[in-house]
């Protein structure tokens, strides 16, 4: 019987460990980053450049000047604030894939005033465009959560396929309606108007402060509010919660228009604090590093804040490297990757390990 | 149960991210492995305060707007909407214009400040490369592509003594921002006499990067088609929009079409060697654009209509040194050596050369050029009447008719 057995046994299986403590778990993850910088510093060294001047062009290339570290910060501001955004909804195991297009669609609606009302009050202005942006994103995150109410549909698909929507009505509106008149039939949209642009802050549209404070808030709001609390329990068990009394349906759909309503704020600072203008790169996949960014920071805000920090730095130092030694930013899409790897690679770790086929017949 | 929702996550990334990447996927094999800029930028200090002070006390001498700048002390930024590294096209080409001027006027390596695969759809990014060049002591700014011009006025207005050359648009402020670009419709027509000589099925490809809104596009087509019928007046010219500036798949796939409605010649007015290569594969001929595109496709490119940007470069950089920058904008031509004609093939039909350089010396003697009456559009309106000429405005802003001999397709 045994030696059956062991014939249709594995040489290594992956089994799920017991909790590790704390302690070894931050071990782990800086073991991992150090790794990471090891073998990006590899990588780099392959194509005949220096590692270290690399990483240090890198964070000098965020941090050098104030215009640099401006720079990094404005990178920062959308994916900040996105990620915070799908954290709500992940924190529900609510999988909105679909921050991309609540971006868009934030800033869509938030166009429309910044292009036909530019006239207004600057403040009053400011105001509306911040709630459209909430209502636009919120409104094209509550369209696939009530889909799954009704009729059980994939979330992760249709947030998905929604971005790919929102990405066209950009193009409609930048070939058709809303296409800038004095473009000589380029197809583009107007800059707005300077009346319409988000004021500075430190040199930075004041984009950045929303986003702190938009960390704080939502920090507060899962930790220490009860629907908050309610976003958990639905997110560990949908019957738990509904045993618990708590009308589920809502608290779906509540969450979901919050999550994609910070996304289109997230649209709507982008849109008029640092492009000035609506274009189909107004996400530019950072709807996408949202995720990533949630994730790595196991749904935490104040974690959130600093590796959308970290990614901002990547991204602004990348790009001096790029003019400096000539080296293609895809080279820092190659890192980004490697240190994800190393990262994503240690949580496996942290939770499972490795069982090799024991010799003998006791298995 | 976290790792596949982690695995999940990273696949949809990756799936999205190499969508939104296949664009500048041919400049993602080559970079890096040939980038210009790519020898030691040892220690690149910013010297911004220094541009600003000369920008302060400057005015007076030279005769110019900014005060002289010492040669060592220049340097000049750069931004391009894909990579040079492509080796040909429309990057390659301005980014051949950059390495001219550095070599006509003798700067290093470190003075010129690259930012490469800059999208002009998104102002963020543009206006974040620019800083830099500005944070690298740029005195001076050339934006190569036209999405740049919002960006180039802004900053344009929030850092005055920085100069912002924007190339192909239609803005510029007569201080630190202008705008240049050329008459590059006069090769056009040379190289249309080439494809007109060499049609047998009488059907001539186009494949445009924008429809009839774009009087640019347009009226290199036009010019192109005019060159045609000056010595095939049977010949019709077929045009095929892509819509995109830089679209690589779009390029092939609208001179793949042209081909199987019979053309066999493909002329081209986009950014990159596909329509050539189309053409090559499928055994028909083709004209070139931005630069020499016979290096890429020997077996099909009769000749290219080029750019020389140094011709630009080495003037504007040049002002700038001498402190004789005025602000204007500029508009060269075939005279300049800014707009020239690449060498004719082998390929080319007997009697091309002659045709050519008659053509040619008309348009550079100055007593005739393209946009000379009479001139009918493909749906029987006169445009122009016998001798009436197209005002340079008109020419730049104002083309959305097609030549007479020209079908939409």
């Amino acid at each position: 019987m045994n030696t059956q057995k062991l014939s249709h046994e594995p040489l290594i299986r992956v089994v799920k460990r017991t909790e590790r403590p704390p302690r070894q778990v931050t071990l782990l993850r800086a073991l991992a980053l150090v790794l990471s910088i090891l073998a990006g510093g590899l990588f780099i060294l392959s194509l005949g450049y220096n590692p270290i001047e690399i990483y240090a062009t890198i964070l000098s290339g965020a941090f050098r000047s104030k215009i640099a570290i401006q720079g990094t910060v404005k990178i920062m501001i959308p994916l900040l604030i996105s990620s915070l955004g799908v954290t709500l909804a992940f924190k529900m195991k609510f999988w909105n894939i679909g921050a991309e297009g609540q971006i868009i669609a934030g800033a869509i609606v938030a166009s429309y005033f910044a292009l036909y009302h530019s006239d207004w009050n600057h403040w009053v202005l400011i105001v509306v465009m911040f709630l459209a942006g909430v209502i636009g994103g919120g409104i094209w995150g509550l369209i696939p959560a009530l889909c799954k109410m009704k009729w059980n549909t994939n979330e992760t698909l249709f947030t998905l396929m929604l971005n790919y929507i929102a990405l066209h009505i950009v193009d409609y509106l930048r070939d058709g309606p809303w296409k800038d008149p004095g473009s000589q039939g380029f197809p583009k949209i107007a800059r707005f108007d300077a009346n319409v642009m988000l004021d500075k802050v430190l040199g930075v549209q004041f984009g950045w402060i929303v986003a702190l404070v938009l960390a704080a808030l939502i920090y507060i709001y899962l930790r220490y509010t009860k629907q908050g609390y309610e976003i958990s329990v639905v997110g560990e068990s949908t019957e738990t919660a509904r045993y618990a009394g708590m009308n589920v349906r809502r608290i779906v759909l509540r969450t979901m228009f919050l999550s994609g309503a910070v996304c289109g704020i997230a649209g709507m600072v982008q849109a008029t604090g640092s492009d000035i203008t609506l274009t189909d790169a107004v996400a530019g996949g950072v709807g996408f590093t949202a995720i990533i960014v949630a994730w790595l920071s196991q749904l935490n805000p104040i974690t959130i804040t600093v590796v959308s920090f970290l990614f901002s730095v990547l991204e602004k130092g990348s790009s001096v490297v790029q003019s400096s030694y000539g080296l293609s930013t895809d080279c820092a899409d190659v890192l980004q990757s490697i240190i994800l790897f190393f990262v994503l690679g240690c949580e496996f770790f942290i939770r499972y390990r490795f069982v090799m086929r024991k010799k003998g017949g006791n298995a | 149960m976290n790792k596949k929702i982690l695995a999940f996550l990273l696949a949809a990334v990756m799936m999205v991210s190499t969508a939104a990447c296949s664009s500048s996927e041919p400049a993602a094999s080559e970079a890096s492995s040939e980038a210009p800029a790519s020898s030691e930028a040892a220690s690149e200090e910013a010297s911004s305060e220094a541009a600003s002070s000369e920008a302060a006390d400057g005015e007076a001498a030279g005769g110019g707007l900014f005060a002289p700048v010492a040669k060592e002390d220049l340097k000049v930024g750069v931004i391009h909407i894909t990579d040079p590294a492509e080796g040909s096209g429309y990057t390659y080409t301005h980014d051949l214009g950059i390495v001219g001027m550095q070599e006509n006027l003798g700067l290093s390596d470190d003075q010129i400040i690259r930012k490469i695969n800059v999208d002009d759809t998104d102002a963020t990014a543009i206006e974040t490369a620019m800083l830099e060049c500005i944070e690298e002591g740029c005195q001076i700014i050339f934006a190569t592509s036209w999405g740049y011009m919002d960006t180039c006025e802004a900053l344009a207005a929030e850092y005055p003594e920085v100069i912002f050359s924007h190339g192909t648009g239609y803005k510029s402020n007569g201080t630190n921002f202008n705008n240049y670009f050329g008459r590059i419709y006069q090769s056009r027509y040379l190289s249309g006499i080439a494809a007109g000589l060499k049609t047998k099925t009488n059907k001539i490809g186009y494949v445009g990067a924008q429809n009839s809104d774009n009087a640019e596009v347009t009226g290199g087509c036009n010019a192109f088609a005019m060159g045609v019928a000056s010595v095939n007046p049977d010949a019709e010219v077929y045009i095929k929009v892509t819509g995109s500036w830089f679209s690589p798949e779009g390029e092939k796939q609208a001179a793949e079409a042209l081909i199987a409605e019979g053309c066999d010649v493909i002329g081209q007015h986009c950014d990159t060697a596909n329509p050539a290569l189309a053409a090559e594969e499928n055994g028909v001929w083709s004209v070139g654009y931005n630069s020499d595109m016979a290096l890429k496709a020997p077996k099909s490119v009769l000749t290219s209509t080029m750019w020389d940007w140094s011709v630009y470069y080495t003037k504007a950089t040049q002002s700038v040194i001498d402190g004789t920058w005025d602000g204007s904008n500029y508009f060269g031509d075939m005279n300049d050596g800014l707009v020239v004609l690449a060498p004719l093939t082998e390929l080319c039909e007997e009697g091309t050369a002659e045709k050519v350089e008659e053509a040619k010396a008309k348009i550079l003697s100055g007593e005739w050029d393209v946009f000379t009456g009479p001139i009918e559009d493909n749906e029987g309106n006169v445009i122009l009447a016998e001798g009436e000429t197209l005002s340079d405005a008109d020419i730049t802003g104002n083309i959305h008719w097609y030549y007479k001999n020209v079908v939409v397709k």
